[in-house]
């Protein structure tokens, strides 16, 4: 069982969206999938269509008195699952504080659905916390959208930076660039320029187009409303990228 | 992915229904949509003549589509074993189906039998969502219209599976009760559904010789029911045997007859006066046609054992004398159909079954044209003759001493197998536990009985391979070199056999034994 986590520190950068399709187009693909939308705000489950609510909350689930395997949901694609957000997420770190080995329980949860999933990908909140310590810790790769600016490649740094920090095993890292518009020069720049240099940024992007924004409306993947879309083709670049990456 | 509810239904009466119609009494906010456009699989149920997967909570299917042809293993938990079907005619033997895990799942279940098409026909899916009030869906709705051609055209009545999205179980679940509002019931496994209208069930075949006797039974109506069963059997047996859809074919056709033989030999005095004089010459014809083909496939079936029991010769040196097994057996193949084939089979199919139908169709005819005046029930006469049965069986094998020569075995053989054939035939006079008991102490020295018998014919039968091909002047001596290997493998065998044969005759003659085949015949008197 592979962990892929759509992380970074800022929000906004297309996390939601990456985490969502990549996870359609594997299970698509043939794998067995569980999304886990462990953002409050529950973008992802909304998405598809799954009301973001678990009985007994964040608090339940980490504290293991309701089994995740409980709380999973089916999704309209075959063999993509979801374990819905719920609100108490927004308290996670207080639960995740008072539990035992607080930084690994997340990956301790995780463990038991190896049997049942081949892939899971976790849809993150931005932010660096106890939480996103516990993500960093459970995934075997992070993929890192970043918004092609100077200052998001900052961010990328700042973040191996922390991971090069945390006790082994440390996840590989992969960014790619998210939201990019090629009518500024910048953006050209950097997405042409930036993968050529570093081994940690992926050759593919996601364009800022508007049928991605429609996913919100269609409650969609844009792999399964829009499959033949440049936008389902940028996406499926980037999870052959990705899927070679986690070997 | 784990599904945790599902349910199929059957309903009663429509083929065609439409999906509003079934889901009209959905309460809120649950509503539908169709999922797809509706898609049509042609589909066949495959099985060994002698249902062995059925038998063994296995059902397989055969899938077409789109010009794919995909083969389904259903396991007794649920589980689904998929694979391509390859290339090739059905029937197929296990062991010619594209290598994997339903391969290596059906091949020892299947063995020696070919799988064969029990039924065949179409299935017009057409698949429905049930969505919640966020246009979610939380259940499947499949509605299958099965047309079946084969084993008799007709349109099994629709079955409607829902499956629970994971999660969703009680919006399923409340699916489910609306469906349940239309005269529905719980569904039939398919194979049962498709060959009902034929007036088939799955297992309908078996070779075991399962009549319903009762004691108080006229001894004439009860024998010519049990030859009437060995007749079908033959009957069953003779189309798959000529086509040679695989070997097991013959054998339970040989069985057949052999049983047929034993039974007017033992109980033909039941039989009107000369009626089993008339025919046992006929019967014993039949066996003798059936044996060397019979002989050549046993052969032939464990030659692969064979050849991997060599420890000098390579196997590959063996070829020349499975070519020759080969051709020997092509030549009595021959000689088979042609007897199969031919009116005197045809007319001693026919004036057997007439005979035997008249005697069965009223205990009053079989007691009037019964040989003795006054005709013994059945319960009393199986008593007498399975007592004198194994009365012969202890004083030939009691009479037996390391020093005996293999004939006065191979008699004991024959007796055991009389002995054997009776309790089959009078089986459902008795109880079946100690019944089952007595059967499986005669069996352990019958396989003893039967080692010794086998090796003496094999070695007989390599002698004389090896003294034909040596007169083929392309024989290579290795050939024969590895022919006299297996002669001493098989001597070893005979020797262990021999050896084994005074704990296996012990164990039938003992106190335990003798006293459950006293109460046997006791209960049946």
């Amino acid at each position: 069982m592979k962990v892929l986590a759509s992380y970074n520190i800022k929000g906004g950068v297309g996390k939601t969206a990456a985490a969502v399709n990549l996870a359609h187009l594997a299970a698509g693909g043939g794998q067995r999938v569980l999304l886990w939308d462990l953002d409050p705000q529950g973008a992802a489950s909304y998405l598809l269509r799954i009301r973001p609510r678990v009985k007994g909350g964040g608090k339940a689930l980490i504290k293991g008195t309701r089994p995740v395997d409980d709380a999973i949901k089916g999704t309209d694609f075959d063999r993509l699952d979801l374990l819905p957000s719920d609100f108490t997420y927004r308290n996670l770190d207080l639960v995740l504080d008072a539990a035992a080995k607080p930084a690994r329980r997340i990956a301790r949860l995780l463990a038991p659905l190896a049997a049942e999933y081949d892939l899971i990908v976790l849809d993150c909140p931005p932010g660096i916390s106890l939480l996103s310590e516990n993500v960093l810790r459970a995934a075997g790769t992070v993929l890192v959208p970043l918004i092609p600016t100077t200052l998001s490649v900052r961010t990328l740094d700042q973040l191996t930076e922390f991971i090069a920090g945390l006790p082994a095993p440390r996840p590989d890292v992969l960014a790619f660039f998210s939201m990019t518009d090629r009518r500024k020069r910048l953006h050209r720049e950097i997405t042409e320029k930036l993968p050529a240099q570093r081994s940690d940024v992926a050759v593919a992007v996601i364009p800022a187009l508007s049928l991605i924004e429609r996913m919100s409306t269609e409650r969609a993947p844009v792999s399964a409303f829009a499959p033949r879309s440049a936008a389902a083709r940028y996406y499926q670049a980037l999870w052959t990228e990705v899927a070679e990456r986690l070997g | 992915m784990v599904h945790a509810f599902s349910q199929e239904l059957v309903l009663d009466g429509s083929t065609r229904p439409d999906p509003g119609d079934l889901l009209s009494a959905l309460p809120p906010p649950l509503t539908w949509a169709p999922a797809a456009r509706p898609r049509t699989v042609g589909r066949a149920w495959l099985d060994t003549f002698d249902w062995r997967l059925y038998r063994a909570g296995l059902t397989l299917e055969l899938r077409t589509a789109a010009g794919r042809a995909e083969l389904m293993l259903t396991c007794p938990d649920g589980a689904r074993i998929t694979a391509p079907a390859g290339r090739g005619r059905w029937p197929r033997l296990a062991g010619s189906l594209p290598p994997g895990e339903l391969r290596e799942r059906l091949g020892p279940v299947a063995g020696h039998r070919a799988l064969i098409q029990v039924a065949r026909g179409a299935s017009t899916v057409r698949e429905v969502r049930v969505l919640n009030d966020d246009h979610k869906t939380v259940a499947w709705l499949a509605i299958d219209q099965i047309s079946v051609n084969q084993p008799e055209q007709a349109d099994v009545p629709a079955r409607l599976a829902v499956r629970a999205v994971r999660g969703y179980q009680t919006e399923a679940e409340q699916a489910v009760a609306a469906l349940t509002g239309a005269t529905t019931r719980r569904a039939p496994p398919v194979l049962a559904a498709v060959l009902a209208p034929a007036g088939q069930r799955p297992g309908c075949y078996s070779s075991k010789v399962d009549v319903r006797l009762t004691a108080g039974m006229p001894a004439t109506t009860a024998v010519a029911t049990v030859l009437l069963r060995l007749l079908d059997t033959f009957d069953a047996n003779l189309d798959g045997t000529i086509r040679a859809t695989d070997t097991e074919f013959l054998h339970d056709l040989r069985v057949s007859v052999r049983r047929t033989r034993s039974a007017l030999k033992l109980a033909g005095d039941m039989l009107p006066p000369g009626l089993a004089d008339r025919f046992q010459p006929e019967f014993k014809w039949l066996g003798d046609l059936t044996t060397p083909t019979r002989d050549m496939d046993v052969y032939l079936l464990g030659f692969d054992t064979m050849s991997a029991g060599l420890v000098a010769a390579a196997p590959e040196e063996l070829l020349p004398f499975r070519g020759y097994l080969t051709r020997r057996r092509a030549a009595a193949r021959r000689r088979l159909l042609r007897g199969l084939r031919s009116e005197r089979l045809a007319a001693l199919r026919q004036e057997w079954r007439a005979a035997l139908t008249a005697l069965t169709s009223s205990p009053r005819a079989g007691r009037a044209r019964g040989a003795a005046a006054a005709a013994p029930a059945i319960g009393e006469f199986a008593a007498a003759r399975i007592a004198r049965a194994h009365r012969k069986v202890l004083k030939r094998g009691e009479a037996i001493t390391p020093e005996s020569p293999p004939e006065r075995l191979h008699d004991l053989r024959k007796r055991c197998k009389e002995l054997r054939y009776l309790l089959e035939f009078f089986a459902s006079l008795h109880e079946p536990a100690p019944h089952q008991r007595v059967l499986r102490q005669l069996k352990g020295l019958q396989d003893c009985l039967g080692d010794l018998q086998d090796t003496q014919i094999q070695q007989h039968e390599i002698r004389e391979a090896a003294a034909q091909m040596m007169k083929q002047p392309d024989t290579p001596a290795t050939a024969l070199l590895a022919m006299g290997e297996v002669a001493a493998g098989v001597a070893a065998r005979e020797r262990a056999a021999r050896a084994d044969f005074a704990s296996r005759f012990a164990d039938f003659a003992a106190a335990g034994t003798q006293r459950r085949v006293r109460a046997l015949t006791g209960a049946a008197a």
